[in-house]
């Protein structure tokens, strides 16, 4: 991205650390992964304040451009809706959650998504444990934080979090939580580990929110 | 055949309909704006050779206070996209600017996550 576009830090907020002017939020964002049908859009709902937002499919995107035209013939207009909610916290902090499209043609958006990115929730099911493998590859190739968040359905077998570890393969510093993203608080636990992972002090390595 | 010329051709079909909007530009100029940049009115007067369209104005109305671009797309319900470049736009003519999401720049530091916790625990 090229930095030269954007206005300096406000003033008064020179350096880091120090209190914006009051109406300008200070905005931080979220990724939640995984496959489909995993929950995405459940955790969204059950922590924040759902928005709509609207983005277009990869050949809108990539094909048709002024100065290309060769995909026209391929258009397609269609926009698909994003999960994507806002959590309004104290002191003008906007903590925002996007949804990362599960489907493989739409991965083009993840880049863009993860840039910026605190991390990633890799919301992850039992009974499919290797839908949420792409998501865990990326977001290790790019160096992302994440946590593996297993969302328990109700009915679904609880299995020791120590065994979806080995059956993941995931390195030991990466948090994995079993979780029921229907729940706020256990939603609000996953996302409290997200950021104490990146913090470092991560309380939950392997367990139960 | 120019450039210009291959829009009309009827083989092309339709264009791309959201996009009528910005006139076919499906790709803003210069730096692509985050979803969580944070955008705000200059207040600078416009320019009367400027035409606005309604959406341009709309939009504009909607950055008098700052506003996360994510927010913006979804208030006035159009594509990301779409409103990548009419924001784009808006930007040219210096009536809006675009801040860094946090006073550290695109991604949070210590401090920023710290109170983000709190405010998360506190919930």
């Amino acid at each position: 991205m090229d930095s030269a576009h954007f206005e300096t830090a406000p003033p008064g907020t020179a350096g880091t650390g120090a209190p914006p002017d009051a109406d300008r939020p200070i905005t931080a964002k979220i990724l939640i992964a995984g496959g489909f049908g995993v929950g995405k859009t459940t955790m969204v709902g059950a922590i924040s304040e759902i928005r709509p937002l609207r983005t277009e499919e990869l050949l809108t995107d990539r094909s048709v451009g002024v100065d290309d035209t060769a995909g026209v013939d391929r258009k397609t207009s269609t926009t698909v809706a994003m999960d994507f909610g806002r959590i309004t916290l104290e002191d003008n902090l906007i903590l925002y959650l996007f949804g990362t499209p599960g489907q493989q043609r739409f991965w083009f958006m993840w880049d863009e998504l993860a840039h910026g990115a605190i991390g990633a929730v890799v919301l992850a099911d039992v009974r499919r444990l290797a839908d949420c493998f792409p998501a865990v590859d990326y977001f290790e190739d790019r160096g992302t934080p994440f946590v593996v968040a297993v969302n328990c359905f109700d009915g679904a077998a609880r299995k020791d979090p120590r065994d979806v570890r080995i059956a993941l393969d995931l390195e030991e510093t990466v948090p994995l939580v079993m979780c029921d993203v229907r729940h706020r608080e256990s939603a609000k636990g996953v996302l409290i580990t997200m950021i104490e992972h990146v913090l470092g002090d991560a309380t939950v390595r392997t367990g139960v929110i | 055949m120019a450039p210009k010329d291959r829009w009309l051709d009827q083989d092309a079909g339709p264009v791309v309909r959201p996009y009528t909007l910005t006139r076919g530009r499906t790709r803003p100029r210069g730096d692509a704006l985050d979803l969580i940049v944070v955008l705000e009115a200059t207040n600078i007067p416009e320019s009367p050779r400027l035409r606005l369209s309604p959406e341009h104005r709309m939009l504009l109305a909607l950055c008098r206070r700052p506003i996360a671009f994510a927010d913006l797309a979804s208030e006035v319900d159009l594509p990301v996209g779409v409103v990548r470049v009419l924001v784009d736009d808006l930007r040219d003519e210096n009536l809006v600017r675009a801040l860094k999401p946090t006073p550290a720049g695109d991604a949070p530091d210590e401090f920023v996550l710290r109170k983000l916790l709190h405010g998360l625990r506190a919930l």
